[in-house]
């Protein structure tokens, strides 16, 4: 069984709870009691039909306001996948959620209603996708019922969302447009009888055919290593195993490796998982190597393949997207996160804001608010081990602490 | 590597959790119920630290309403793995007059559990909880995080959240708050239930079909037991049945089943048309039952 992680965007009142919700009924993944749960709902509620929506709005706030404040975690799994959708708020103010969502998935759902077209929040969803190296994007044009199934409507929104992508610099993201009405259910799970002009895959169609594998950032093996194990037990007297989880590429038994940041080089003696030995471990593995040599290792360092060491620097630009009522600022200090290493940094220089509905850069800016996006150089007490964004997802990124606060208050995607 | 752990993401992100709490806090524990997501979170703690003993203790809050099969199940479990098992009682707290006991026809300890795993919780300056809760039990969990600040009154504030990043977990917290951790949040019933199977783990015997001396009660097959209020007219019955949660004898209900082998299990909750908390009797009390259990430090 493969799992996919799919987050979702829309605006409010796109119909994004409609459509999960109409995806876990169609997949018949509400369970008897949860539908008696949204059938009693919509009674009491007036309404004609089921508030599917119901289904996934969890805080009692959410359930008044009828809105989505945070990101949900809706689970449903067909005979061939497991799908985890991260259902994320689609207002201005929670560029964060939406970021955060994102980050997770492999790929993601905008919604679009076919009544309003492109609209500035639009722009803004597909940037974030964009930004986070979302590898599959999914353009749902939904309420297709409210403007009578027009394939005209449909290809007006098309092109102007081809517009946005043409903006793009991320070439491997696929982007497919479905027109939806999650109200009616067309197009979702079953085919739609009232758009016969429409030849593409259904919603879950399309999902169930996307190669996980294939949507799961690859690229160069790296191990950072989380934690030392030493039982100190008569049989295990000498072990000392580098436990950890794989990123980007697999390692084998008797790989050449440079251990940083001591840069020492040794080679990969056995890779245990649980109480068994294996000859090689898969990215995304959570493994224990040991090494030939007796070398000196702990939390924070890394273990990579001779010839690919990564940049190791302690000064470095990237793209932040801030998420704190306070303020970033010239000269800020931060509990830096990369991986499950932890630096102090500084910041050196705001450069410039990136206005993220594609409008262009900002520059002049001395602080950075909530949900602004901007380039940011900074400066650590420590060197780390780090590739670009755009080449690793996991060793490109890193989330800043606010020291006082504790909370995390940042995330920042590495450009050099 | 195999195929099979190959695709073993869920496991793989646990095995992930459970060693970041080893790495970022000084004193975790495992809150262990006997109950099968905690069956599974033991699992996964061994397999994360092996060939190291699981570097924290098992705590369990017993309500003293539990099944005796789980408490027989729990001390086996804990001899054989060779950790520490910390057990703190409700009715100590009772007797101490910290809660009340409820009474009447819904009455049940599960509530008063909160206040004794805050207190334990004090008393030994745990600063990481783990527990098996999942995102797919209920809507309010749907929003828990993997690390879960908690504030000095070890409550939830469910709007004021830690965004969580890819794979990155934040453990950073001020003297005097603790972290609930959830390991296995993405994991679904059917998945824990696989996972059993997959690994052979011993699981108590009440979750298999067995006959029970039950009643019914608003639609669900009550345990009768001392433990559980009952009205005269309410009929005692011989059933065949199993649970599918192991919570406090007065708050879990039983459904019918036939199914005495783990695969037997599997392929029953697989065709299963009620959730698995749609026989809890304590989340029927109201809509956002839940959400305000947790506001208060429930698990």
């Amino acid at each position: 069984m493969k799992v996919l992680k799919i987050a979702t965007a829309g605006s409010v009142d796109d119909g994004k709870s409609t459509l999960i919700g109409r995806l876990l009924y169609d997949t018949k993944s509400l369970t008897d009691d949860k539908l008696e749960a949204i059938e009693r709902s919509s009674k009491q509620k007036g309404y004609d039909y089921l508030d599917f929506s119901l289904a996934t709005d969890g805080l009692v706030a959410e359930r008044e306001q009828g809105i989505t404040i945070d990101v949900a975690h809706i689970y449903f799994s067909t005979a061939t996948k497991s799908y985890i959708i991260a259902d994320t708020p689609g207002h201005v103010e929670y560029t964060r959620n939406m970021v955060t969502g994102a980050s997770t998935s492999q790929a993601a759902i905008i919604l679009i209603d076919a009544r309003h077209g492109v609209i500035e929040q639009t722009y803004r969803h597909f940037f974030i996708n964009n930004l986070l190296r979302v590898k599959d994007v999914i353009v749902a044009v939904n309420k297709m019922d409210l403007v009578d199934f027009s394939e005209e409507r449909y290809n007006e929104i098309k092109a102007d969302f081809q517009k946005v992508v043409d903006k793009s610099d991320y070439e491997d993201q696929n982007i497919t447009f479905i027109p939806v009405s999650a109200l009616k259910g067309d197009n979702v799970v079953k085919k739609s009888e009232s758009m016969t002009w429409y030849n593409g895959q259904s919603l879950i169609e399309h999902l169930e055919e996307l190669d996980t594998d294939d949507i799961y950032n690859k690229g160069i093996t790296r191990f950072p290593v989380q934690y030392v194990i030493r039982p100190k037990t008569e049989e295990y007297h000498d072990f000392r195993g580098y436990a950890g989880k794989l990123y980007g590429g697999d390692l084998k038994v008797g790989d050449d490796v440079v251990i940083l940041p001591s840069q020492t080089k040794s080679k990969i003696k056995d890779i245990y998982f649980y109480d068994k030995k294996y000859q090689s471990a898969a990215r995304r593995s959570s493994v224990t190597v040991t090494l030939e040599d007796d070398v000196n290792v702990s939390r924070g360092d890394m273990i990579v393949r001779v010839g690919e060491v990564p940049t190791i620097d302690k000064r470095f630009t990237a793209t932040v997207s801030w998420m704190d009522n306070k303020n970033l600022q010239p000269g800020s200090k931060y509990v830096l996160q990369h991986g499950v290493n932890k630096v102090l940094a500084k910041v050196s220089a705001i450069h410039n804001k990136i206005n993220p509905d594609y409008s262009g850069i900002e520059e002049g800016v001395d602080s950075l608010k909530m949900n602004d996006i901007a380039s940011i150089s900074f400066q650590l007490n420590k060197p780390i081990f780090f590739d670009a964004f755009k080449e690793h997802r996991t060793n490109g990124s890193f989330i800043l602490i606010d020291p006082q606060s504790n909370n995390t208050v940042g995330v920042g995607f590495i450009e050099k | 590597m195999t195929d099979k752990l190959y695709i073993n993401q869920l496991e793989n992100e646990a095995i992930y959790i459970m060693r970041e709490v080893a790495a970022q806090f000084e004193k975790p524990v495992l809150l262990f119920s006997g109950g099968k997501d905690s069956i599974t979170l033991v699992r996964l703690a061994q397999k994360a630290f092996y060939p190291s003993k699981i570097p924290f203790p098992l705590m369990h809050i017993d309500t003293g309403h539990n099944f005796p099969e789980t408490i027989e199940f729990r001390d086996r479990l804990v001899k054989e793995l060779g950790v520490e098992l910390i057990v703190r009682n409700v009715q100590d707290s009772i007797d101490q007059g910290k809660v009340k006991e409820e009474s009447g026809r819904y009455s049940s300890r599960n509530m008063l559990q909160t206040t004794t795993l805050l207190d334990a919780i004090e008393e030994f300056k745990f600063d990481a909880c783990i527990g098996g809760a999942r995102r797919d039990e209920e809507k309010a969990r749907a929003k828990e995080r993997i690390f879960s600040v908690r504030d000095d009154f070890g409550q939830w504030d469910e709007k004021n959240q830690r965004p969580e990043l890819f794979d990155m977990l934040n453990g950073e917290i001020d003297f005097g708050q603790n972290v609930r951790v959830f390991p296995i949040s993405n994991w679904t019933e059917l998945d824990v239930w696989t996972y059993i199977e997959n690994e052979e783990l011993e699981i108590p015997s009440i979750y298999f079909a067995h006959k029970r001396n039950v009643f019914l009660r608003d639609g669900l097959i009550w345990s009768a037991s001392e433990h559980v209020y009952k009205d005269e007219e309410e009929k005692v019955e011989e059933r065949m049945v199993r649970f599918r949660t192991v919570g406090d004898m007065s708050c879990t209900a039983a459904v019918d089943s036939y199914a005495e082998t783990i695969s037997q299990v599997v392929a029953e909750i697989r065709d299963s048309s009620i959730s698995e908390r749609g026989a809890r009797i304590d989340d029927k009390r109201s809509e956002a039952a839940m959400e305000e259990r947790k506001q208060q430090g429930y698990f």
